[in-house]
């Protein structure tokens, strides 16, 4: 497996699948997170598409900004579309070929979760990425189940930013019992190109949780997409690890531990936060990690 | 080879000797035999399909479309709710010229729960692009099933078969099973002129502005008077190798019929004996069963209609507000006609209320006896 991973990120560093001339805006994350995902699964993909910021980013009708197959999919569908495609390549045997169901944190916690739990219950054999920007972000900002604890969005405005945590979304995927699910980022493209091609090779259905920062969402300055992304790793709000079959967890990197506040302080969606908010994110941070490391010891 | 089967295994026979590659479908009362039966064939693998076993209708068709954007003939089968469940997507398997085909089980809407015979279901679908057949028999059921996906997969868009609740659902009749030989004669496998394929990379269903969606509805349109033809063309085919034949309507004893009875689906089976009846009893009386309803065969009830005096038109669905669709459809149809008859409109059954052919003689003595519309809707059967 590691040998096999090592070959393919070694390819990864040439091949281009996502050209420019894509319509995302200046800093998506998501914009490269997909291109990240594309090189390291390569041509033999097949993307299915639910609307998200991507149905807006792949191009208008009659362009494409993936130089791979495509298709759109209602908002809800994402899982239960690609399911279809995979029979579909099951049963007319043709070329290999992962299929990549690509969805936004909505289409995958909120109104995308029924499916995806059919799906991953079944364990059909596709690969899930749910691209994390934490909130509705096609619409202009409205909170998601992934919308993080005092969080500012259109629908949680001020002076009543959002007043619960974000979903445990791995924990969910986790309780599947699927054979593979990974957190990754875009600020760690080595890591995230060996899990995806990890994920290639898992038969079943697979699921990878990638954090991708959203200047006009997140209220950041464009150019602070990768740091905030590596910020969200090291202050351990976001940490990279893999499970395996819903209950082998291993971390994939150790966090420094930079205070919470380093991160927030970047994005003025968390700009009105007082002292002690901050240190109610912390500790609730500090919880999840703790409960991380004790399922990653078991 | 004759067996006694009922019209949801009718159903599920059809999609076999089609050879579908993927069914995707979800259990509702009265259809949960199409799906139960199917399963059972791929089970013994006498079905070579992939059976998804999806935990929603809405899941069941978004299945579809993958699979069919994928290469593969694609089924699934529903009722009322699961539907209405299906709604977002009827309009996206039939945006994407998909050729899914669909057997849905005629049921009312709830509340109040019902699992009774009602179109409403699938007459409030009507616009989301998907050609409508609305079946009379079980042999009917299995002959519409091959030959919608030949008529699907030449016109490039979803048909939806329907068939009553209980009334041929979960009823037995002699059903002529043809051999698989002469099915696979009539219906080629499927080759999709543009599919989701890594060799050949396209992306289906992207943005489109006011530049193009236009025309891309203009195009459904046209396919779907395309397909009237294409109904007819298949049809004839069917009938050379099968031996039986439906059209886009199906007349009964409308020779010089003054007054015309239109029905579709079961309640036709009943208005044909009461005609019988009332030409027994010397009234000029005809019936002109709706087979297709969408595309709507305007010629053909224009041309059944011309030299009746009367039509009544029964409907069992309702657009609450108002009143029977397929009446609507007729008044639409003949209002351009130099020759109009009086059209009469009546509800009838909502909800499995039994439709007998006293009801029925009843309505049509009643038009028989009037020489004007004085009431817009009526009620055959309603208790006060
Ligand atoms: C059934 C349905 N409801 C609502 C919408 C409107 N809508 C389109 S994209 C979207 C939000 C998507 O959010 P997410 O999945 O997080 O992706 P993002 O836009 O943030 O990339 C919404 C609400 C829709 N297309 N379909
Ligand atoms: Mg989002």
């Amino acid at each position: 497996m590691k040998e096999l991973i090592e070959k393919d990120l070694s390819i990864l560093r040439q091949e281009e699948y996502m050209s420019p001339g894509h319509l995302a805006c200046q800093g998506c994350g998501a914009a490269l997170a997909m291109r990240h995902v594309l090189k390291a699964l390569g041509p033999e993909t097949i993307v299915v598409l639910p609307a998200c910021c991507w149905t807006v980013i792949n191009g208008p009708f009659a362009y494409s900004s993936v130089g791979v197959p495509v298709l759109h999919t209602a908002f809800e569908t994402a899982a239960s579309a690609a399911a279809g495609v995979r029979a579909a390549l099951e049963v007319l045997g043709g070329p290999e070929a992962t299929v990549l169901a690509w969805a936004g944190d909505g289409g995958t916690f909120d109104i995308g979760l029924q499916a995806l739990s059919g799906v991953a219950e079944r364990d059909e054999d596709i690969l899930y990425v749910c691209y994390d920007n934490e909130a509705y972000m096609n619409t202009g900002i409205q909170r998601s189940s992934a919308t993080p604890l005092l969080a500012w969005t259109t629908t949680t405005p001020l002076p009543r930013p959002k007043p619960r945590p974000k979903k445990d979304m791995m924990a969910i995927m986790a309780a599947h019992r699927i054979p593979y699910a990974a957190t990754a980022s875009v600020a760690f493209p080595e890591d995230l190109a060996a899990k995806v091609i990890k994920a290639k090779i898992y038969r079943g259905t697979k699921f990878i949780h990638i954090l991708t920062p959203c200047p006009p969402g997140w209220k950041s300055p464009s150019e602070q997409t990768v740091r905030l992304a590596r910020l969200a790793v090291e202050t351990k709000v976001f940490p990279l690890y893999e499970v395996e079959e819903g209950v082998r967890h291993r971390i994939s990197y150790m966090p420094k531990g930079i205070p919470v506040r380093e991160y927030l302080r970047l994005q003025d969606r968390f700009s009105h936060l007082q002292e002690e908010e901050i240190g109610r994110i912390q500790k609730l941070v500090d919880q999840a990690w703790e409960r991380l490391v004790k399922k990653a010891l078991w | 080879m004759k067996q006694i089967i009922e019209g949801n295994h009718a159903a599920s026979y059809g999609a076999k000797l089609c050879r579908v590659q993927v069914i995707a479908a979800y259990p509702i009362t009265p259809q949960t035999q199409v799906v139960e039966k199917l399963a059972e064939f791929c089970g013994e693998g006498s079905l070579k399909a992939r059976f998804i076993e999806v935990e929603s209708e809405h899941s069941a068709l978004a299945s579809c479309i993958g699979a069919s954007a994928a290469g593969a003939r694609a089924f699934t089968a529903t009722s009322a709710q699961g539907l209405a469940l299906m709604h977002e997507l009827l309009h996206w398997a039939a945006g994407a010229r998909l050729p899914i085909v669909m057997v849905n089980v005629n049921r009312a809407m709830a509340p109040p729960w019902s699992i009774w015979a009602d179109q409403t279901d699938s007459l409030s679908q009507r616009d989301t692009g998907w050609l409508q057949f609305y079946c009379s028999s079980n042999q009917e059921v299995l002959d519409s099933v091959i030959q919608a996906y030949r008529v699907s997969e030449t016109v490039s868009l979803p048909i939806m078969l329907c068939l009553d609740a209980f009334f041929l659902s979960h009823t037995s009749e002699p059903v002529d099973l043809p051999e698989q030989d002469l099915v696979d004669a009539f219906l080629p496998r499927y080759k999709p002129q543009y599919k989701l394929d890594i060799r050949d990379p396209h992306t289906f269903g992207g943005l489109a502005g006011p530049d193009h969606y236009y025309e891309m509805r203009y195009e459904i349109q046209r396919a779907m008077e395309e397909a009237k033809g294409v109904i007819l063309k298949t049809g004839a085919e069917f009938h050379r190798l099968f031996g039986r034949s439906y059209g886009l309507v199906e007349e009964y004893r409308t020779e010089g019929a003054g007054l015309l009875l239109i029905a579709s689906g079961a309640i036709a089976g009943t208005a044909r004996i009461v005609v019988d009846a009332l030409r027994d009893a010397g009234e000029k009386v005809g019936l002109l069963r709706i087979r297709v309803f969408r595309p709507f065969p305007v010629e053909e009830v224009k041309r059944a209609c011309q030299g009746a005096a009367k039509v009544l038109v029964v409907d069992r669905n309702l657009s609450m507000g108002y009143g029977g669709i397929f009446h609507q459809e007729v008044k639409g149809t003949l209002c351009h006609e130099p020759h109009r008859p009086l059209i009469f409109g009546a509800i009838a059954g909502l909800g499995g209320r039994d439709v007998t052919p006293r009801v029925l003689e009843e309505a049509a003595r009643r038009a028989l006896s009037l020489d004007r519309v004085e009431e817009e809707i009526w009620w055959l059967g309603l208790k006060k």
